[in-house]
């Protein structure tokens, strides 16, 4: 088994809340290892609270059972997850599903953006709402043009 | 969880110093655990709606945040961190004194929500230093996350303090009751010398509390609110429980009380 295939297959794993965007995409796997018949992936969580984890190594875990015989899936803060993590194919489904992706900026310096691009009209016109919103990974915001509230994936 | 391929870097420690790093977790989980509870006690009575995803938001976080320190503890005393967070009784917490009154008011809530933030900022920052490398690994995540808590809490701080009515006069009512416990998250631990020694901890309580108020007497400072004092904290200061969270741990160990193993 090559860890080429492996990756392929990781690809092919949804996030569970965001079911447009891959784990890979979503920059939340940091590693595979491919030895002998034992295939261990590290998962970097997208936040330490995040109530999808265990869904998603499940997931994971079962996407990949048929590739080894033994699959470990191990959770990791060897680094942090940081939004900067999410590809631009990624950024790219989370627009499509009516997600702002989250802003760029210094990795060290995380502020509360108060504009964000409206996912639907590309407006820049838009106001934060609120910073927290209904899962620990987006924020609120509302676009003036469409006149339609959205959500952003939060910087991280 | 699934076994790791490598030892536990615990087990690499002598046994006093594994037992100091086991002390220095509890009282940061059981921090996060509580503040959680107390926030989450706001869902659904948030002064607004916004505020009631906010304060929800952040419980949750919290909550997270506890759960897995719990889990690194576990590692380290081979124990369960389910176990750890609802299996001991009221005695055996060890939160800090701040985090043993109830809810109360919005501002009370305000109020505690800025000394404890601060204070947990703080320690984080140290701990991303630390020799224990699952420690420095979780809390230089926790920064990330905590960093959105701080901008809403000094938000908040501002806003009734610079408030019209009953605002400003509830806050310096709320102040006033958390200042005599609010060092309390900087109150001694028994293996600190050991932690300092391992390099688990980088830096003294009583240097960290010295950041602490760095911190927070400018603002406080700046919008005429009166600052915590300079004196050491109270020895018992994670040992004192009080009626209020005997109240709140019945509430949290409900489920698990009720039936025994149970799992949700």
């Amino acid at each position: 088994m090559s860890e080429a295939a492996v990756w392929a297959a990781l690809a092919e794993v949804p996030d569970p809340e965001i079911p447009t965007i891959s784990v890979v995409d979503l920059g939340v796997i940091r590693g595979v290892q491919v030895d002998g018949e034992r295939l261990t992936i590290e998962m970097l969580p997208t936040f330490v609270g995040c109530p999808a984890i265990e869904v998603m190594r499940a997931q994971i875990g079962e996407r990949l059972a048929p590739l080894a015989d033994e699959v470990i899936v191990k959770l990791s803060f060897a680094e942090p997850w940081t939004s900067d993590r999410i590809t631009e194919t990624g950024r790219e489904h989370l627009r499509m599903s009516g997600f702002a992706p989250p802003g760029l900026g210094p990795a060290d310096e995380l502020t509360v953006m108060p504009i964000a691009s409206c996912p639907y009209c590309g407006s820049r016109n838009t106001t934060l709402e609120n910073p927290f919103g209904p899962t620990l990974c987006r924020a609120i915001y509302h676009c003036a043009d469409c006149r339609q509230p959205f959500e952003q994936f939060k910087r991280v | 969880m699934a076994p790791l391929a490598e030892p536990p870097p615990s087990t690499t420690l002598d046994a006093p110093t594994r037992e100091a790093l086991a002390e220095l977790l509890l009282a940061v989980a059981d921090d996060e655990f509580v503040i959680g509870f107390w926030d989450s006690e706001w869902t659904g009575i948030a002064p607004m709606l916004e505020e009631d995803v906010a304060t929800s938001s952040i419980a949750q976080d919290e909550i997270g945040h506890a759960r897995a320190l719990y889990e690194l503890l576990a590692e380290v005393t081979d124990d369960d961190a389910d176990r750890i967070a609802f299996g001991r009784g009221v005695d055996a917490y060890r939160h800090a004194a701040l985090l043993n009154h109830a809810r109360g008011d919005w501002a009370f809530t305000v109020a505690r929500r800025f000394l404890y933030e601060h204070a947990d900022a703080v320690r984080l920052e140290a701990f991303a230093h630390s020799s224990h490398e699952p420690l420095a690994g979780l809390a230089t995540k926790m920064r990330r996350e905590e960093s959105y808590h701080l901008m809403h809490w000094d938000l908040w701080l501002r806003r009734l303090a610079d408030g019209p009515g009953e605002a400003r006069p509830r806050l310096e009512a709320g102040l006033a009751r958390c200042l005599p416990d609010a060092s309390s998250t900087f109150a001694p631990l028994a293996g600190e010398e050991l932690l300092l020694k391992a390099g688990i901890l980088t830096e003294s309580l009583d240097a960290l509390r010295g950041r602490w108020l760095e911190r927070v007497t400018p603002l406080l400072s700046e919008l005429g609110l009166p600052a915590p004092g300079t004196d050491a904290p109270d020895p018992d200061g994670r040992r004192r429980r009080s009626d209020d969270f005997a109240w709140l741990h019945g509430e949290f160990t409900m489920v698990s009380s009720s039936e025994e193993g149970a799992l949700w």
